[in-house]
């Protein structure tokens, strides 16, 4: 009587708990992989990691990120070594997330985060500027532009504490 | 219901209202009180059927609109109200726009002959039985009108599909409906229910309450034979040029139908208001009525939630070959076996009224005369089980020879 095992298995899940999530109020636990939206991260005293390479732009299949490099001084230095992004967007609609860019960029300054509730009403507001994406500076480091001694940060890759 | 009108129509014939006039006010209040029964109880039945449906699937369901989303059916019918209304300009216009309407009508109708307390009803009928059965069929028509007035194709297809099933079906639908008319020797619901005041007809007669369950599953087009929709294969069929609330009315007609069909099996079978106390008052024993159609109508949702749909040949064969010749075997065997007692004085003559000790000898024969065509119907089920299944072990064969054949 394998019809009175199928009454008995729905008439079990009636009885237990709901799976569902409620969504805006209750937000499921990501992996810590998981892809979402993009971070430009800053070294600790507070300089940008991205030094505007467009090697970010080059691997992406999408072509969502626009970046504009500009020279860095010593008296308005941004990020270490020559040059820093001007201007760096991402068109989140264009965006895939398949993280291209986190493996392409040589200082990690650009990596995916676990933000995931991006919603437009408009095309424009889908591209993320340098100033939404990147994060904000460490506890008492100062923001960019900072005025540093010259000579200090010339090497636009840091050294690698541990090289592989 | 009838003591309402005619008390109402002397107000206002003494108010010195016109006795026309006052006739037919009170006859629309009346009406308008028993169909608004059911129209209530449908917008709480789509939440009740949502809610049940996805606890069995382990979901929450609608929780959003109003109180535990109480609410969600007035949203959703707004939103269907707020839907073009479209009529395709091929379709024929009157009959397309009439069939939804008579879709819900066939179903509001039953609820005329449904005598919810011994004093509450909308009228008595004596053919009331029988206006059951000829207004349910009305719901078969507007789905083949829908269907033929659609000018599709697909929809006429659709509607062949179901009004081929819903025709099969009424056949052991009216034979076990039979069963009780019989028994209470009458085809009015009042005296049907009545007669169960001895003993309820499910006991004297179970299999008549089975084939009766299946075949009105059927009727609503449900799981395990809603090839009305058939949504995941087949997409909708005859209402697939509906839209908006035009498209709303058959699923309402479709829900309200599940649950008049609960009251009318509590009605025919369950004994109807009876139950402790009921005589005290008029709401007891609608109270009664209810949570017995109540308990059926969850059932139905249960089972519609657990089997899979079947194939039309397959609902076919199992309506021609087992249900048709089960339920006239069951009706002419129930209706000889009463009348052998009744000669042998061994069952009471007159049902209505006959108290639980007259109708013990008549009820343990007519069990035993149930149980042994139960047992044969399984064996036959049983039978035509294994043979199905030895064909389906048999068939990836022959396909992989002919597969084989082809390659070379």
């Amino acid at each position: 009587m394998n019809v009175i095992k199928g009454f008995q298995t729905t008439a079990k899940h009636l009885m237990e708990d709901a799976v569902t999530i409620q969504y805006p109020e209750q937000v499921q636990k990501f992996h810590q992989r998981y892809k979402g939206r993009h971070h430009l991260r800053r070294y600790e005293n507070g300089l940008e990691k991205c030094i505007g390479c467009s090697l970010c732009a080059a691997a992406c299949p999408a072509d969502a990120i626009w970046v504009e490099a500009a020279e860095n001084t010593d008296e308005e230095r941004y990020s270490p070594g020559e040059r820093f992004a001007k201007t760096y967007e991402i068109n989140m609609l264009r965006c895939i997330f398949c993280g291209y860019c986190e493996d392409a960029c040589p200082t990690e300054a650009i990596q995916l985060g676990h933000e995931h509730q991006m919603s437009y009403t408009d095309r424009r507001d889908a591209i993320y500027t340098k100033d939404m994406l990147i994060d904000a500076p460490a506890e008492g480091a100062a923001s960019t532009p900072q005025q540093v001694e010259p000579g200090a940060y010339n090497r636009s890759i840091p050294d690698m504490e541990d090289p592989s | 219901m009838d003591e309402i009108c005619t008390g109402l129509c002397r107000l206002m014939v003494d108010s010195g209202a016109d006795a026309g006039l006052a006739q037919f006010v009170s006859l629309l209040v009346g009406v308008l009180l028993v169909s608004g029964v059911p129209l209530l109880t449908v917008i709480l039945l789509i939440w009740i059927e949502r809610k049940v449906a996805a606890r069995i699937q382990d979901r929450i369901g609608p929780n959003r609109v109003g109180p535990i989303g109480l609410m969600q059916t007035f949203a959703d019918l707004l939103k269907l109200l707020g839907k073009e209304d479209i009529t395709p300009t091929a379709a024929d216009r009157l009959l397309y726009n009439v069939a939804p309407l008579v879709s819900f009508a066939s179903v509001v109708l039953i609820w005329a002959v449904v005598p919810f307390t011994p004093f509450h009803y909308g009228v008595d009928l004596e053919i009331g039985a029988l206006f059951f059965v000829a207004v349910a069929s009305f719901g078969t028509l507007a789905i083949m009108v829908a269907g033929w007035a659609s000018n599709n194709k697909y929809a006429l297809l659709g509607a062949f599909r179901v009004v081929s099933l819903l025709v099969s079906y009424e056949v052991p639908l009216v034979f076990a409906l039979l069963v009780p008319v019989l028994l209470a020797g009458s085809m009015s619901m009042l005296d049907i229910v009545n007669a169960q005041s001895g003993m309820w007809f499910v006991v004297l007669s179970p299999l008549a309450f089975i084939i009766f369950y299946i075949s009105s599953q059927a009727e609503t087009g449900r799981a395990p034979f809603d090839l009305i929709e058939a949504e995941s294969e087949l997409v909708a069929g005859f209402n697939i040029e509906y839209s908006g609330m035009k498209f709303g009315m058959f699923f309402a007609a479709e829900f309200l139908h599940v649950f008049t069909n609960g009251i009318l099996m509590a009605l025919l079978f369950f004994g109807g208001w009876m139950g402790p106390l009921y005589y005290e008052s008029p709401l007891i024993a609608f109270a009664w009525l209810g949570a017995k159609g109540g308990i059926i109508y969850l059932t139905t949702l249960w089972l519609r939630n657990t089997v899979p749909r079947l194939r039309i040949d397959q609902i076919m064969a199992f309506n021609w070959k087992c249900l048709v010749p089960l339920s006239i075997a069951n009706i002419v065997l129930v209706s000889l076996a009463l009348k052998v007692l009744q000669e042998l004085d061994m069952a009471p003559r007159q049902l209505i009224g006959a108290s639980f000790a007259d109708m013990l000898p008549a009820t343990i024969l007519l069990l035993l005369i149930n149980g042994a065509l139960t047992l044969y119907l399984l064996g036959i089920l049983r039978r035509r089980g294994k043979d199905a299944r030895r064909e389906a072990q048999a068939a990836p064969v022959q396909f992989a020879r002919a597969t084989a054949a082809t390659a070379d």
